[in-house]
């Protein structure tokens, strides 16, 4: 019996993201998951069933696929969506890229990364969602120390970092005209590390490339990249065999992997706790540049 | 720069998370004092690290600018502008903090109003040279307004007044002979140098005169448990939790009463009363979210499953039936106003929102317009433009369940809403007719 009525860390996270979820999916019509199968993914469709248990997940989730994925990544979803048996949809990058809505990118450091913000509002409209829910967190990088939790998109679903509502109390403001959709952030208060704690106490189940495996890799610009037909590899990339592990689940093209031995959630979390460099700045080729996702937040990205 | 070894971002953080507003303007070396926090507790990492001190060399400095580490966005730089607040995170092993970093010029009232909302302490800081100004006096006030409980007056600078003890002590003395017209529960003082460090994390040797904690080691153990209410029962319901459609029909009966806890303590067997029908029922089970629990109580996130079959929807309130909020129409409320797009007066018709509530409602009176410097009530005041603060009647469409912003934060609280713009124009703290100090403290 908890006399003192304390809480962990943990546990007040859990709640607090439980109370914004509750309170999206009471006040608007059509919200949607977005599920990329990233850590940070995963906890928050936990946390989505869990507010709403014993009732299922009241809300379809949605994976926007670049065409470049780890296939380990894809299975895992689709394992997660049969067990959950919630609706599914897959807006796919290749069929805006079909459909002349976006153009392919050229060259060497050629990313679908980019052309997803189009797929997703593309999505969000064609589905008339209202509210998406993310996994973004506000310790992973600048743009994102900004971000409400409840953030407005105008009806180009686009960002305006310097006219967002104020945010007081845990009173959101869930109010917008047709067309216009709010991204909703429930896990903006929680660290990499939170986030990897929260996996460890609810023996959450997360794709396999997060623990150490030998793969076949390249080295560009300081950073690991999978020798797979998306990244380009030139003549002067030489690959090699590695054990590496992934610190984030992004577009294969561009998400690098880490010279890691963790095999294990409680290696991950001590290797983690040990870094001294940030989860973007290590793995993402989509974040070089001063303000990489600030100028991919305002066009609508993640 | 010291690294100190018992720092670093690891668990088990036994203290739980501090919620923190910190409130000066950039002289006051507020930036400094977060970087220095961020740094010193292992918060950075290398490639944000190296950015700065690329950036300061840049700039012909000798040291890192650690200011620079809560620098913004591009599109603050470009236009001179800074973005209201910033969420900054940083862990020692004893406790997890959130900063809400506010910047200081500009807009200031808005945006410290929004810090201090849910903050557990506020951080005023104090340039020693300059001792306590106009903006100190206002700070202090809009945190004792959102009653943030704890406030710690950090006198910044020290290093360049000779770490000397008698300007520490006058600024001291007059700001705690201002504190006594407000109604601060914990005050705390720190000299303290961000520039070099002393008195943030470490105790310096510059100021063996002071023998308080250093200002680090006073956010780690500042008592937070007794501030949240444990004595008034207080649960809005957010969303009815019906799985009727399951396929397992031991669920087909389920109904259950989702929301987050804003007061007291619950446990299956107690009494309750649903408002707004004023019937009584028990509470047979509580659900977590990992199943059932014993006892729910503030901030947790549960499912309440009741005796007895009453109609209950998203807004109503389950409350004891000896200690109810106040049903309440119209409402007294002291309010901050957000926007620059028009200003409030009476006669306006807005939404307001309230716990998992939403009414219309209309202004009724202005009663007066408080300058947040002087404290000065004009009575003569007919509107309230951006960051005014004034004390209004407001007439809802319907009743709200409301408590003092004094006994309960979060069942006293407001926001208001245009209905034209969707914007949150307002942030209001009720004044309950049973105003004053929550019993138990």
């Amino acid at each position: 019996m908890r006399t003192t009525h304390l809480l962990s860390q943990l546990e007040v996270l859990e709640a607090e993201s439980i109370q914004i979820i509750r309170e999206i999916v009471a006040e608007f019509e059509r919200p949607v998951l977005l599920f990329s199968g990233g850590k940070d993914s995963v906890v928050l469709l936990r946390l989505v069933e869990k507010a709403f248990r014993p009732a299922p997940i009241p809300c379809p989730i949605m994976h926007v696929d670049t065409g470049h994925n780890f296939p380990e990544v894809l299975a895992f979803r689709d394992r997660r969506v049969a067990e959950l048996g919630v609706r599914l949809v897959v807006a796919s990058v290749q069929e805006s890229i079909d459909q002349g809505r976006v153009a392919e990118e050229t060259g060497r450091r050629a990313s679908r990364n980019r052309l997803q913000t189009t797929t997703l509002l593309d999505a969000i409209e064609s589905h008339r969602f209202d509210a998406a829910f993310g996994g973004a967190r506000r310790d992973e990088e600048k743009a994102r120390a900004k971000e409400r939790v409840v953030s407005f998109r105008d009806e180009f679903g686009q960002w305006d970092p310097k006219n967002q509502r104020p945010e007081l109390w845990n009173l959101f403001n869930t109010r917008i005209h047709p067309a216009e959709h709010v991204r909703v952030f429930p896990l903006s208060n929680w660290t990499e590390l939170d986030v990897w704690e929260y996996i460890r106490r609810d023996g959450l189940e997360i794709p396999s490339i997060y623990f150490a495996h030998p793969r076949t890799v390249f080295e560009r610009d300081g950073m690991l990249l999978d020798d797979n037909p998306y990244a380009h590899r030139d003549d002067d990339e030489p690959a090699f065999e590695a054990t590496v592990r992934y610190r984030t689940v992004g577009d294969a093209s561009c998400t690098g992997a880490v010279m890691s031995s963790a095999a294990t959630l409680a290696e991950v979390i001590e290797e983690i706790q040990l870094t001294r460099v940030s989860e973007r700045g290590q793995t993402r080729a989509d974040d070089r540049g001063e303000a990489a996702m600030e100028d991919r937040k305002k066009e609508g990205y993640f | 720069m010291n690294t100190p070894e018992n720092i670093s971002k690891s668990v088990p953080r036994s203290a739980g998370i501090l919620r923190l507003a910190t409130a000066g303007s950039v002289d006051d070396g507020k930036s400094t004092l977060i970087g220095r926090l961020l740094y010193d507790s292992k918060s950075i990492f290398e490639d944000q690290l190296a950015a700065v001190e690329r950036t300061s060399a840049e700039r012909g400095e000798e040291y890192a600018d650690l200011a620079l580490l809560t620098d913004g966005l591009r599109a603050e730089r470009e236009q001179g502008i800074t973005i209201d607040v910033a969420y900054r995170y940083f862990a020692t092993p004893r406790r997890s903090f959130v900063i809400a970093d506010t910047p200081g010029h500009i807009q200031y009232t808005r945006n410290m109003v929004t810090g201090a909302s849910s903050a557990d302490l506020a951080i005023i800081l104090v340039d020693a040279r300059k001792g306590v100004l106009e903006q100190s006096r206002r700070h202090a006030f809009l945190a004792t307004l959102l009653r943030v409980p704890h406030l710690v007056v950090a006198v910044n600078k020290m290093d360049l007044v000779d770490y000397d003890e008698a300007v520490y002590e006058r600024i001291r003395d007059e700001f705690t002979a201002f504190a006594t017209r407000l109604d601060i529960g914990d005050l705390t003082f720190v000299p303290i140098s961000a520039l070099h460090g002393d008195n943030v994390v470490e105790r310096s040797v510059n100021m063996p005169w002071y023998d308080g904690p250093s200002l680090l080691h006073h956010l780690e153990h500042v008592h937070i448990v007794s501030d949240r209410n444990l004595i008034d029962v207080r649960f809005p319901v957010q969303y009815v939790i019906r799985p009727h459609k399951s396929d397992d029909p031991g669920l087909h009966d389920y109904r259950g009463y989702a929301g987050q806890v804003a007061g007291g303590v619950l446990r299956p067997g107690d009494e309750v009363v649903h408002l707004g029908s004023g019937l009584t029922t028990t509470v047979t089970h509580i659900d977590g979210p990992d199943g059932p629990v014993p006892e729910a109580f503030p901030p947790m996130s549960v499912t309440l499953r009741l005796a007895d079959d009453i109609d209950i929807s998203r807004g109503d309130m389950i409350a004891r039936p000896n200690n109810r909020p106040d049903t309440a129409q119209d409402l007294e409320a002291m309010v901050c106003w957000l926007t620059a797009d028009r200003p409030l007066s009476p006669r306006m018709k807005l939404v307001v929102k309230h716990t998992t509530n939403t009414a219309k409602a209309v202004v009724g009176e202005l009663r007066y317009r408080l300058d947040v410097n002087t404290l000065h009530r004009d009575e003569q005041a007919d509107v309230l433009d951006l960051n005014e603060v004034g004390r209004i009647s407001l007439r809802v469409t319907r009743p709200l369940f409301v408590d003092d912003y004094g006994r309960n934060r979060l069942t006293g609280a407001f926001i208001l809403i245009d209905e034209a713009t969707n914007g949150t124009v307002g942030a209001g703290m009720i004044i309950g007719p049973r105003s004053g100090p929550r019993s138990g403290r």
